[in-house]
């Protein structure tokens, strides 16, 4: 599906699963609530590559997450945050 | 923290002190990039995302004791020899040839 | 000497400085080398044309870009709503990947890495440092950035937030520096002399003039 599912600003959670097979989700990013950021391209599945040609694309986004939600005691300001690339299979609008 | 499911999938975890110097790409090194590009321009591989899964996939001991071209070297070895572009045999015979050409030259 | 041979010559060049590798794995890598072009799926020729274009590749194209983006506003608009698209106006292409450039201002320091393995837009900043590929950088920058950009030399204070970029998928990023101060009547070229490769990574704030 081309139309993007979510939009600037919708929070999202990232999904917590480990599939046996290469996948591009940090574990540190798994099960965390963030904020899309922006919505990307169209892109090959990393999932999909292995034994195929990555069909078919999936949505691409960043996704934001405040530090001090990602790690414990995070020693930085409450405004660091980090983005990070997640594809839509991958997404959870948290509401 | 979600478990990492790789010995790639490093994020957040501890580590020491960077080392900030600076490495010369060796040409040996040069030739395993070449050697993935050209695997990927000639079909011989589909995506990337193959090589990050022959990496994802090497021993927790291979992964922290290669350099990150003997990392790629592995990877792709494993991929072309599952694809079946090269046989397990050939690449045997040939790292013997090349292991026997360094000790006659006196590198190894 | 036959062709034959010839191709077995390319396969033994070595630096002196960087004498031929002889650990089990790069001797994997050795050995199908000489298998891919022995099979003929590509020669020493087509090797050396990629090893030159890759070795072509410097942080100086990503200095060009900044330049221009520091003395031309709306391409500085243009380079940072579409970065794909800005930088083929210079002559550049980092397809299929998505070129995302992040902007340094005076409340915010972005900081990239890829933390899975090591992505990097090497056709505009050249071969990535060995730090960017280190397990320290990957795993901590994440975490710590302050105290890793402290390591850099770079200490920001609590009014300037950190953003860590991690690149896991298919965009690729760069960073656009503050334009220093005392550079306004400065040419592109001036300009573009000032960009260091870790301003554009964002492991260092402040260029010097």
């Amino acid at each position: 599906m081309s139309t993007p599912l979510f939009s600037v600003g919708q929070q999202v959670r990232i999904a917590d699963r480990t599939p046996p097979v290469h996948h591009r989700v940090p574990a540190y990013a798994k099960g965390q609530v963030g904020v899309i950021e922006r919505v990307c391209k169209l892109h090959g599945e990393p999932e999909k590559f292995i034994r195929g040609d990555g069909k078919p694309a999936q949505r691409l986004y960043r996704v934001r997450i405040p530090q001090s939600g990602l790690w414990q005691g995070y020693d930085g300001t409450a405004g660091d945050d980090l983005d990070i690339e997640i594809f839509e299979h991958w997404l959870e609008p948290t509401e | 923290m979600s478990k990492s499911w790789g010995p790639h999938d490093i994020g957040g975890q501890e580590g020491g002190p960077i080392d900030l110097s600076e490495h010369d790409t060796a040409h040996w090194e040069w030739q395993i990039d070449a050697m993935v590009r050209l695997s990927l321009s000639k079909g011989l591989i589909s995506d990337f995302a193959e090589l990050r899964d022959g990496i994802e996939h090497l021993t927790q001991e291979d992964y922290d004791s290669c350099t990150y071209y003997e990392r790629w070297a592995k990877s792709l070895a494993y991929t072309l020899v599952s694809r079946g572009v090269v046989s397990e045999q050939q690449l045997a015979d040939k790292i013997d040839a090349v292991r026997a050409r360094q000790e006659a030259q006196g590198l190894a | 000497m036959t062709d034959h041979d010839k191709e077995h010559d390319h396969a033994r060049t070595f630096q002196p400085d960087h004498p031929e590798p002889t650990s089990d794995a790069a001797r994997v890598g050795l050995a199908l080398r000489e298998l891919l072009i022995e099979a003929g799926h590509y020669s020493a020729e087509e090797e050396q044309e990629v090893i030159a274009a890759m070795q072509g590749a410097s942080p100086e194209n990503g200095g060009r870009i900044v330049a221009r983006a520091w003395t031309d506003a709306a391409y500085k608009e243009r380079l940072l709503g579409d970065g794909a698209s800005a930088i083929r106006e210079l002559g550049f292409e980092l397809e299929p990947y998505e070129f995302t450039v992040m902007e340094n201002t005076n409340s915010v320091h972005n900081v990239i890495v890829c933390t899975l393995c090591s992505c990097y837009p090497r056709a505009l900043l050249g071969m990535s440092p060995a730090w960017y590929k280190s397990k320290e950088y990957r795993s901590r920058v994440v975490r710590e950035p302050r105290s890793v950009l402290a390591e850099f030399g770079v200490e920001l204070s609590d009014d300037i937030d950190v953003r860590v970029h991690d690149s896991t998928a298919e965009l690729r990023y760069m960073i656009l520096p503050q334009r220093p101060a005392g550079t306004d009547d400065w040419s592109e070229e001036k300009l573009a002399a000032l960009i260091t490769r870790d301003s554009l990574v964002g492991t260092q704030r402040k260029l010097s003039i």
